[in-house]
């Protein structure tokens, strides 16, 4: 029983992590794809001041945080509390 | 007499600068900072007993402490005054280094960082070694980790020599020399717990100091990063907010990317800060502080850059230092005068030191804790000889990086820096992430893994444009990329996981199963 739930809370945490990195992976080799084959639009000027390619670096950056900010939301609540119950579980047996 | 010093200002130029001259306020607190963080290292000498305060810090630090610590060993000099001299001559090209710079943090925290602090004791060998055969994964993880520390810190050295030789009038190699002196004291001593609060000083510093002088700069743009922004693209044309030359050939671009964003996760100095916390959920908390701090920093090297774009102007900047390494300081010079370049100055000279420090103390924890005690001595060794030891190597280290950095004068600091996340992302990470996701991962196949993707980046580094066109003088270069991580990572991961599948470790899948529960649940 504790080695099934044990099973299922590893391959959730791989899901996640997996996931995550593959979106941090799209989110930042897009910019740089973008960079290198579509200059004119990383040029375009949006505002006085403001290109498309300055919003997106500075859109990287914020993205990288919201991207930790989830993993470590999902971690501390549901990731944790799955540990301890096993941890529980190891220690009743 | 060398590159760096060739640069100087011509007597001619027309620039009023003080830098180059003895600064007094700059003397002052370089020496505030020195004198603190001996006190430090005093302090810390005294907690300094066993391996595991001399290592791991006794495993005590809190996660917001080791949130700074990270930040301070990630922000070297190389990103403060290189990204900031980037931004001022090139404008939009120096911002792509400001984020592949932090994109390499969420990777840490999504693969590396639990794991690590749950398998290993004081290496990212102890985690790859957990169930493969000792000696050939410690002996090829070592040599990955040296070539990694080394190249580091020869970026460093090089860094810190030049930058006081321009700040302080200094002579290169006394430069040199002061900087090994005073970070040996901080290891050899204070070992990790003195190394560490030097990280957090030194952090504390250099975003206070980037912080003010961004905000001195917006001031003067009424709070309003834009108007900024459109006054540089007003002076220096639109194209300073658009790509530009140094992403001529896509690949070179995407190479690149690969090599910060993988390399993060593969840097033995950062990975070591993790066993410094309690546990995994400290471990995880750690990086989500260090990236908030290092994104705010790279966000504030948008508003330095363009600033002193704008305020100094490239020429200016070029004409101090070719590679425009001196921009943040001639902006703090220009907003605050002689003192506020004073302070800029010392918090750079800061930021390097304590970034040799956390070299150091990795390089020589790969020598004593993963040569000589565990496939010398096979585990064998008490407290004390082991202590011994790792300060032997500290000090062995120390002197190497001294003369490394007195050999390698004149290198170009921020590609240095590139070519030893291209060795950490090839030799290191995939052996990483092979040995903690992968139940059929063999010995033989993480050691050729390690071995080959060390060999093959620094081959491939040696027949590339730089090396052969713009150090040797050669015509052409027989590998196009100037940084081989786009073939590298690739064919270490391969050459992992074909030599696994070609060979048997019955030992090695026979313990995947303790090991992985190890891996989430920790130690019992």
């Amino acid at each position: 029983m504790s080695e099934h739930r044990f099973r299922s809370l590893a391959e959730t945490r791989w899901r996640i992590a997996v996931s995550l990195t593959a979106l941090m992976v799209a989110i930042y080799f897009g910019f740089i794809l973008l960079i290198a084959y579509d200059k004119p639009l990383m040029g375009r000027l949006l505002t006085r001041g403001l290109s498309v390619g300055v919003l997106l670096g500075a859109l990287v950056i914020v993205l990288s945080w919201v991207l930790t900010w989830v993993y470590v939301r999902w971690a501390n609540t549901h990731y944790d509390a799955g540990l301890e119950q096993l941890r529980r579980g190891e220690d009743a047996r | 007499m060398t590159i760096l010093q060739a640069t100087q200002a011509p007597p001619g130029a027309a620039v009023t600068t003080r830098i180059g001259e003895p600064n007094a306020v700059a003397m002052v607190f370089f020496f505030a900072f020195i004198a603190v963080t001996l006190g430090i290292t005093y302090w810390a000498a005294r907690r300094t007993r066993t391996t595991e305060d001399f290592y791991a810090a006794a495993r005590s630090i809190t996660p917001g402490q080791n949130g700074f610590a990270l930040a301070g060993d990630y922000m070297s000099a190389a990103s403060f005054l290189g990204i900031a001299g980037l931004v001022s001559t090139t404008g939009f090209d120096g911002l792509i280094y400001s984020t592949g710079w932090l994109v390499g943090w969420p990777v840490v925290l999504f693969l590396i960082a639990e794991p690590l602090r749950n398998l290993g004791k004081y290496t990212f060998a102890d985690v790859v070694a957990a169930r493969l055969r000792q000696t050939p994964v410690r002996v090829a993880a070592a040599l990955g980790t040296l070539a990694t520390v080394s190249l580091y810190l020869i970026a460093q050295m090089v860094g810190a020599g030049g930058l006081i030789r321009l700040m302080f009038g200094l002579s290169y190699e006394t430069a040199i020399v002061i900087v090994g002196a005073a970070m040996l004291a901080y290891v050899l001593f204070g070992g990790m717990i003195a190394t560490t609060w030097v990280q957090i000083v030194k952090a504390g510093l250099l975003l206070g100091g980037a912080a003010l002088l961004a905000l001195m700069v917006l001031a003067r743009f009424g709070m309003n990063p834009l108007a900024l922004f459109a006054a540089a693209a007003d002076r220096y044309g639109a194209g300073v907010l658009a790509p530009g030359k140094l992403v001529a050939a896509p690949l070179d671009a995407i190479s690149l990317g690969m090599a910060l964003m993988f390399g993060t996760a593969g840097l033995p100095h950062i990975l070591m800060r993790f066993y410094t916390v309690p546990d995994a959920r400290a471990a995880r908390t750690s990086v989500f502080y260090a990236t908030g701090l290092i994104g705010v920093f790279y966000l504030m090297t948008f508003v330095l850059g363009f600033g002193a774009m704008v305020l100094v102007g490239p020429e200016t900047i070029k004409a101090i230092d070719k590679g425009g390494n001196m921009a943040a300081p001639l902006l703090a010079e220009v907003l605050g005068g002689t003192p506020f370049l004073g302070f800029i100055a010392a918090v750079a000279f800061a930021t390097i030191l304590a970034v040799v420090a956390g070299l150091t103390l990795s390089g020589a924890a790969a020598l004593s804790h993963d040569l000589w005690v565990n496939v010398v001595r096979h585990g064998e060794a008490d407290s004390r000889e082991q202590l011994r030891v790792a300060r032997f190597a500290t000090v062995a280290l120390g002197v190497v990086a001294v003369l490394l950095g007195i050999l390698f004068k004149g290198q170009n600091v921020a590609y240095m820096v590139s070519l030893a996340f291209a060795i950490a992302a090839s030799g290191n990470f995939p052996a990483l992430v092979l040995s903690i996701f992968w139940r059929r991962c063999t010995t033989e196949g993480i050691v050729s893994s390690m071995v080959l993707g060390t060999l093959s980046t620094l081959v491939l580094i040696w027949l590339s444009p730089t090396i052969q066109v713009d150090i040797l003088k050669h015509t052409g270069a027989w590998f196009p990329l100037k940084n081989p991580a786009l073939v590298t990572i690739p064919l270490s991961f391969a050459v992992g996981v074909l030599v696994s599948l070609a060979t048997r470790d019955a030992a090695a899948a026979e313990r995947f199963a303790a090991v992985e529960r190890r891996m989430h649940v920790g130690e019992a």
